[in-house]
């Protein structure tokens, strides 16, 4: 194993160009040098190189908090002028007239985009197999996948293409990848950062995160992109916490609930060694662990797999073949357009979640799938509300396992969504989460997941800050040959 | 067999456009005809990403009606969306409220003619998004799409089942019309659709307490046409019931030229509309200072007036009709009347007659009356004060009209004052019986009906100038001293 450079942090890379030892336009030459050399691992489906040396050379050094630093966007945040395909045939041609909150305030910090990011079309998946573009391999075994959704976003940072990169976290698509790819995912509470401009797969659910290495990098840039938007009436007016100023908090005397659910049945026992073990050390920095249930826990995924297609369902009625996206040829009435430009643009998942969602919310189906679920998910936030009358935070594996192998789930839906039964939970409840590496099984990366009460994002940051002072495997590298 | 009685069962769903600048969602115009598409953003046209926002301004109007309905304001009220593919429907889903509506219950006090009212009770009025425009006469072999009207407010203002008959639907739907225009939370444009109604008619034998079948007829947007429609449909079902047929619940049409309803293609009626609670909106909540205030500012509703008009002001029950029909016309006779204090009767006769008369004659609008409510009663003051008679007024009325200036200044410029002088009457009077011995010494024979005569020959000399009332006191006493 290679360890990471001081320039594959934003924190290291704002000291480099405030030193002046490196310059906005060398960074992003940094960055476009070692996408084109990784392209295999078809994490990218827009390079924006010639946009963003413009950029760069355009930008005065200090000008903003993230003034330099190049980045890469999931491509489900629109970008004014660059195509956002949502990795879909649908939207392989789409040209946004906007910019999404996140990218305008990511480009009114400084930062530099290089591209968009490959994913699971529509943000829908768990493996990045089910991307239009076509998968995205795992930096440390290309023959694994990097996790979904946001596997394009998770694989250039832990590639060393970028200091960080943005992803959408529905069931779990920043923390998944991040655990698989062995870096950090942000994921903030619901209406922390504004969806105005991201791509809707669920609504109640989704919310924008970040990949980085470092706790310290997504502390900097959770501060640039989250705040209130007119926009979005679902962000809130909430002020900002100090995310940066308070990563030195420490965890001594911090309770940290141990989550028994978190670690049942489908979860690899080398996996929750490895957990605990990166729990242990935190523990040694001071924090407490305390056993703590969350009884209802089991329920997530079905009412995950019930709400978020159901939500998803509406979303994508938008995409009809009439204003924008794929048209198919020479319709022949209303009903053929919409059939088969649907059935062309879309992808199998999404079809599949389309037409569950479509079921869920049928009449006479609505009250025993939607309403249900929705009570469920009253039932799970009052466990995690109980819950943190009790700890701090909350703990456990991020993902039940390592990196699979590409193909190995591809054929089996449910097997896929029990890739998130650690993950659901949280957005259901609309928590902040984070995933942090916490060791490796096998020579991959296993993550540690936290879980805050709502708007505790800072005590996650900072715990997450603690446990990277004192361990090192966030600085692994995956191994030049991989 | 005895002939089976039948009691027509009818409500009606107005879809009432609220007068908002923008969009229920958008920040985009809701001005009317415009060219297609130049009054639809990003979030009208639905694009990825967007997101809407709820326009407050729209919620403070759906309060006003709902206060002066007396109904119950919901302090929390949900968005919810209504799935079916359309052209003109961008999302896939038309933002509408379903379980929990702003407005609930009140209800409206309907004149039916012959002073006969009727009290119909309202369900709910809800807040919803108006869809775009399918155009199918613009081009060769394809349908297009004009979204300016998209995303428009409505608010839909939907009544029991408890009127029984076309002409009580009518009155319901006049009433209803005026209330809106008075509130003015609605333009009340029925051609450009700003006001129409869906009607609910189904009938069953007199004395029966359920209710029957029903058929929707859809979208009409006149008074007439809801009257004729609604008066086919109910003639319609007699016949169906009495020829042994059932009734099928359906959606119709009217038929403006044929004058009767045909059902709408089943395809155009058979939906599942999939209703759910939408995500992108947080629920809608009316504090009580909202309430608070708008009841403050509501104004004295057209029932009240009314009422006072009869009682203080001593009208007729048709004169209070007629100056109530509109707000308008209610606040001219108002401030015509508080420059001519005590003159209720006059007022209300100059409003309903020159005034109405020249308004109509020019097709101006009320509040366009180039005779402004205190320059009448610069005109009126002079007929109480017994400067000019009934009749010079109205000819001073043209002249003002015209912009030859105020009352008086008409009157001095033409020489329109009445001689109440009676030495110069005195002189007239002389010269008219000098100049009709015959005339006089008929008069003096015991031919009463020969004075008006008289008295006209010395209106002729005054040219109308003089004091009725005093020319015949004074005549009399000539004739009867001479």
């Amino acid at each position: 194993m290679s360890r990471i450079e001081a320039l594959d942090t934003v924190s290291g890379q704002l000291a480099a160009l405030a030193a002046g030892s490196a310059t906005a336009i060398a960074l992003v030459e940094r960055s476009l040098e070692r996408a084109a050399a990784l392209v295999e691992l078809n994490a990218l489906i827009t390079t924006t190189a010639d946009a963003a040396r413009a950029t760069a050379a355009r930008l005065t050094p200090g000008s903003g908090p993230l003034a330099g630093v190049p980045f890469a966007q999931k491509d489900l945040f629109c970008t004014r002028g660059v195509r956002t395909t949502c990795g879909s045939r649908m939207l392989a041609d789409f040209i946004a007239p906007y910019d999404a909150t996140v990218s305008e305030r990511l480009n009114a910090a400084g930062a530099v985009s290089i591209g968009k990011a490959n994913m699971d079309e529509f943000a829908m998946g768990s493996s990045n197999e089910n991307s239009f573009f076509g998968p995205v391999r795992n930096p440390w075994d290309r023959q694994r996948v990097p996790g979904g959704s946001s596997g394009g976003s998770a694989a250039l940072v832990a590639a060393g293409v970028v200091p960080f990169a943005t992803g959408s976290d529905t069931g779990g698509s920043v923390r998944q990848p991040a655990a698989l790819c062995g870096v950090v995912g942000l994921k903030p509470t619901y209406g922390r950062v504004s969806r105005y401009g991201m791509v809707a797969y669920a609504s109640s659910l989704d919310q924008a995160g970040v990949l980085a290495h470092t706790a310290d990098d997504c502390a900097r840039v959770l501060a640039a992109i989250a705040g209130a938007d007119p926009r979005d009436a679902t962000c809130s007016t909430r002020p900002l916490d100090d995310y940066v100023g308070a990563l030195g908090s420490g965890v001594r005397g911090l309770r940290i609930g141990v989550v028994a659910e978190y670690f049942g049945a489908g979860v690899d026992p080398a996996v929750a060694q490895a957990v605990r073990g990166a729990l242990q050390v935190l523990e040694r920095e001071g924090a407490v662990l305390v056993d703590v249930r969350l009884p209802s826990l089991p329920l997530s995924i079905p009412a995950y797999y019930v709400l978020a297609p159901a939500e998803a369902s509406s979303n994508l009625a938008r995409y009809d073949g009439v204003r924008f996206g794929h048209r198919c040829d020479a319709p022949t009435d209303l009903a053929d357009l919409y059939g088969r430009s649907r059935a062309e643009g879309f992808g199998t998942e999404v079809k599949r979640r389309i037409l569950a969602g479509t079921y869920v919310l049928s009449a006479g189906y609505y009250d025993a799938y939607y309403r249900r679920a929705q009570r469920v998910r009253r039932l799970i936030a009052n466990d995690y509300q109980r819950a943190f009358t009790e700890v701090d935070l909350l703990a456990g594996p991020t993902a039940p396992d390592v990196a699979f192998a590409l193909g190995e789930k591809a054929a089996d839906p449910l097997a896929m969504y029990a890739a998130d039964v650690n993950t659901v939970a949280v957005n259901l409840a609309g928590l902040p989460a984070i995933s942090v590496p916490a060791g490796f099984v096998t020579g991959l990366p296993v993550g540690l997941q936290l879980v805050g009460p709502a708007f505790g994002e800072t005590r996650l940051l900072a715990a997450a800050h603690a446990l990277q002072l004192v361990s090192d495997w966030h600085l692994q590298a995956p191994g030049a040959a991989a | 067999m005895s002939q089976t009685q039948w009691q027509a069962v009818i409500g009606l769903e107005c879809h009432v456009q609220l007068l908002t600048r923008s969009k229920m969602f958008s920040g985009a115009s809701t001005a009317y005809g415009a060219d297609p598409n130049t009054h639809a953003c990003a979030v009208d046209v639905a694009l990825p990403g967007t997101l809407p926002v709820a326009n407050a301004e729209a919620i403070r109007l759906a309060v006003r009606f709902g206060l002066a309905v007396g109904a119950h304001i919901r302090p929390m009220s949900v968005f919810a969306r209504k799935n079916y593919f359309y052209p003109d429907l961008p999302k896939g889903y038309q933002i509408s409220q379903y379980e929990e509506p702003i407005v609930e219950g009140g209800s409206v006090r309907v004149a039916v003619g012959d002073g006969r009212s009727i009290t119909v009770a309202l369900t709910r009025a809800h807040l919803e998004e108006d869809a775009g425009k399918s155009v199918h006469d613009a081009f060769h072999g394809a349908t297009g799409i004009d979204l300016n009207r998209a995303g428009t407010p409505l608010l839909e203002i939907v009544s029991e089942p408890v009127m029984h008959s076309a002409a009580e639907a009518a009155a319901y739907m006049k009433t209803l019309h005026r209330l809106v225009r008075w509130l003015r939370i609605c333009d009340g444009n029925l051609q450009e659709g700003s006001f129409r109604c869906d009607a609910n008619v189904s009938i069953r034998p007199e004395g029966d307490s359920t209710l029957g079948t029903r058929t929707e007829i859809k979208n009409v947007n006149s008074f007439r046409f809801v009257e004729k429609a609604i008066e086919y449909e109910i003639e319609r079902q007699i016949r169906e019931l009495e020829a042994g047929r059932s009734i099928v619940q359906e959606t119709r049409l009217y038929d403006e030229a044929r004058q009767q309803t045909r059902p709408m293609r089943s395809k155009e009626s058979a939906h599942d509309y999939r209703y759910f609670p939408d995500p992108d909106l947080p629920p809608v909540v009316v504090p009580a200072e909202l309430q608070e205030a708008e009841r403050a500012l509501l104004p004295e509703l057209p029932d009240a007036r009314h009422a006072r008009y009869l009682e203080a002001l001593q009208l007729s029950a048709y004169d209070a009709g007629q100056l109530t029909g509109d707000r308008e016309t209610a606040d001219y006779f108002e401030a015509l009347l508080s420059g001519v204090p005590g003159q209720a009767k006059l007022c209300a006769n100059w409003v309903l007659g020159e005034v109405s008369a020249a308004l109509n004659a020019a097709q101006y609008d009320i509040v366009a009356c180039p005779i402004a409510p205190a320059q009448l009663a610069g005109l009126l003051g002079r007929i109480v004060d017994g400067s000019i008679s009934g009749k010079i007024a109205k000819d001073v009325f043209t002249a003002m009209w015209a912009g030859e200036g105020s009352a008086d200044a008409v009157i001095a410029a033409r020489g329109l004052g009445q001689i109440s002088d009676d030495s110069a009457l005195v002189a007239a009077i002389d010269g008219v019986l000098a100049a009709s011995p015959e005339q006089a010494g008929q008069f003096r024979a015991g031919d009463e009906k020969i004075f008006t005569w008289l008295v006209g020959q010395v209106m002729r000399a005054t040219r109308g100038k003089a004091n009725p009332s005093r020319l015949n006191q004074l005549l009399r006493e000539r004739l009867q001293s001479c």
